[in-house]
């Protein structure tokens, strides 16, 4: 009887099989004319339409992409991102740590704030920011980008690390009191060695945020100089939409620094992007 | 080195409210700050350029005779509810079945994952173009676009827009509910085989109540995400055709940085914050998860 059970569990779902193939149709064939698009020219594009197979590959839309401004965006991006992370990773850990450790009701309720802040959406907050920022000078400055980025990164990543470092058993808390070490020995050599994985998982999201922000840089900055690679989309889009393989070839670099996170570090970052599930 | 005792047992010390002052000071500035100034600003008259002066009601008078303000609620209510219909079963089911350890559903959940890397703006531009009227998939596929002008018409801009937020972000809560459906304890699958239930009564007996709490945490997600929808608007319907999908997010944007009124942008964004907050709040609490959660806590 028992085997009989487990057999039957084993059984293909055909069902399921089913719609999983319908839903990778949906998925994966956007994406295949995502990158096949890019590998054409504009007038084969033009021509042929998008569901037919190019008639002679061509890279020559990534490096016009590349020469028209998009190196500039992704540079500007990458320094975003990499000030954000800096940012986040100089505030978090000791926040998170006293969150975990301290025992005064204080900190209990600065902890509180924080989960409130995850149900702030940015939106509510795109006209003051803009009236803060212009008035500290920073408009259409990337530090104007960065700082209000970072701030809204706060509560997701204080919520993944606290989770990581309340795994941390007393005793090894107790174990370095003997020794009698204060509380910044405890921070370095027992916390943050210890939460290495939610500081992956911290880094990826805070970066996933700051490289995928749109919103931000749209309001707080105008030029050239400071257009990040989601602002440097929407500006091609408007002003040359029907370059369809230009523009996609922009949407492709704009998401091969992701991919490649995605290829190489993928634990965290499907944890950082249940982050963004708020568990 | 000697510590008081008064820091607690065998001399253990604990870090004290320093350490978090940086990272609060930072999010008191760049967060709660410019929360509590949109409600300051909802009471002024500002067009970007001069300062701010005190308007009174003038900004919340003119929003609640507002037609386009009031339309505005409504479609963020219907572009929720949409994401909300159509993302909720897929997800709960790609989740439940990818939640399976076998090889090929590794390598599929491997691809459904994809969208959720692209940017809202990088989704949005590829769909803009996927769908455009003479060059994409429409003047292709006749047979399944129509016209082909999806975009043109009221049913057809909402249409692309539950659709397009519904490709971007069941991943996420496929993940979510593949995450919870791997942590169902086997054991209740077992005892339910050996009460002869078959795999739908499994389903429906097993798994969905022990998702309870996950489906409240993706459905509040669905919500706040449907109604700050904005990269997707602006960039695939500008609001339009006229106002047909001018979301409340929207229209606070257009409001502010199109027409310069940043004062009735304010208000926009404050009612965004308050109906956000409330469905929140009504959906954790209808559902029991505080409950829910606190039971599970005790155990």
């Amino acid at each position: 009887m028992i085997r009989h059970m487990t057999r039957r569990q084993v059984r293909a779902n055909y069902l399921a099989g089913l719609g999983s193939l319908v839903w990778l149709g949906v998925v994966g064939l956007p994406l295949v004319v995502l990158l096949t698009t890019t590998l054409r020219t504009q007038s084969d594009y033009a021509t042929n339409g998008p569901l037919t197979l190019p008639k002679r590959l061509t890279l020559g839309n990534y490096t016009d992409a590349l020469s028209q401004g998009f190196a500039q965006d992704l540079a500007n991006t990458c320094l975003v991102t990499v000030s954000v992370v800096a940012v986040v990773l100089l505030l978090v850990p000791p926040l998170s740590y006293t969150i975990v450790r301290s025992r005064r009701r204080s900190v209990r309720t600065v902890f509180r704030v924080f989960l409130l802040g995850l149900a702030v959406p940015a939106q509510a907050v795109i006209v003051p920011m803009f009236y803060l920022i212009s008035k500290a000078g920073l408009y259409d400055d990337l530090t104007g980008v960065v700082l209000p980025t970072a701030a809204f990164s706060l509560p997701i990543c204080t919520l993944i690390l606290t989770g990581t470092m309340r795994e941390i058993t007393p005793e090894l808390y107790e174990a370095m009191a003997v020794d009698g070490a204060s509380p910044w020995r405890v921070f370095w050599q027992l916390v943050l060695p210890l939460s290495r994985g939610g500081l992956a998982t911290v880094v990826v999201f805070a970066s996933l945020q700051a490289w995928n922000g749109f919103l931000f840089p749209l309001v707080l900055t105008q030029s050239d100089s400071t257009k990040v690679i989601t602002l440097g989309l929407y500006s091609f889009q408007t002003e040359h939409g029907v370059n369809a393989p230009g523009l996609l070839s922009a949407v492709v670099l704009s998401m091969l620094p992701v991919l490649g996170v995605y290829l190489f570090a993928r634990r965290a970052l499907v944890q950082g992007l249940m982050g963004m599930g708020g568990k | 080195m000697t510590r008081s005792p008064a820091a607690g047992g065998a001399g253990l010390t604990r870090p004290g409210l320093a350490w978090a002052l940086p990272a609060t000071a930072f999010f008191a500035v760049f967060a709660l700050v410019p929360l509590a100034l949109v409600a300051v600003l909802s009471f002024t008259a500002w067009n970007g350029v001069d300062s701010p002066r005190a308007a009174g009601l003038a900004n919340w008078t003119a929003l609640l005779h507002d037609p386009v303000m009031l339309k505005s609620l409504w479609l963020s209510a219907l572009l929720t509810t949409l994401g909300v219909l159509v993302q909720t079963p897929i997800s709960l089911l790609l989740g439940v079945w990818a939640a399976g350890h076998q090889r090929h559903r590794a390598i599929l959940s491997a691809i459904y994952f994809v969208p959720l890397l692209l940017s809202a703006t990088a989704v949005s531009v590829l769909w803009r173009a996927l769908l455009d009227p003479n060059f994409g998939l429409p003047a292709q596929a006749p047979w399944l676009f129509g016209d082909g002008n999806l975009l043109g018409s009221r049913d057809g801009a909402i249409g692309v827009l539950a659709f397009v937020g519904a490709w971007q972000w069941t991943p996420l809560h496929t993940l979510i509910y593949q995450g919870a459906a791997r942590a169902i304890p086997q054991v209740l699958y077992q005892a339910a085989a050996i009460d002869g239930a078959g795999r739908l009564r499994q389903f429906w007996h097993v798994t969905l109540p022990q998702l309870r709490t996950t489906m409240v945490t993706s459905t509040v997600l669905m919500v706040v995400g449907g109604l700050t929808t904005f990269d997707t608007v602006l960039i695939l319907t500008q609001g339009g055709p006229g106002t047909e999908t001018t979301i409340s997010a929207y229209y606070m944007y257009e409001q502010g940085f199109k027409s310069f009124d940043f004062g009735q942008a304010s208000a926009i964004a404050l009612v965004l914050v308050l109906v956000a907050t409330l469905v929140s709040l009504a959906m954790v609490r209808l559902s029991g998860y505080d409950a829910m959660r606190a039971g599970t806590e005790g155990i």
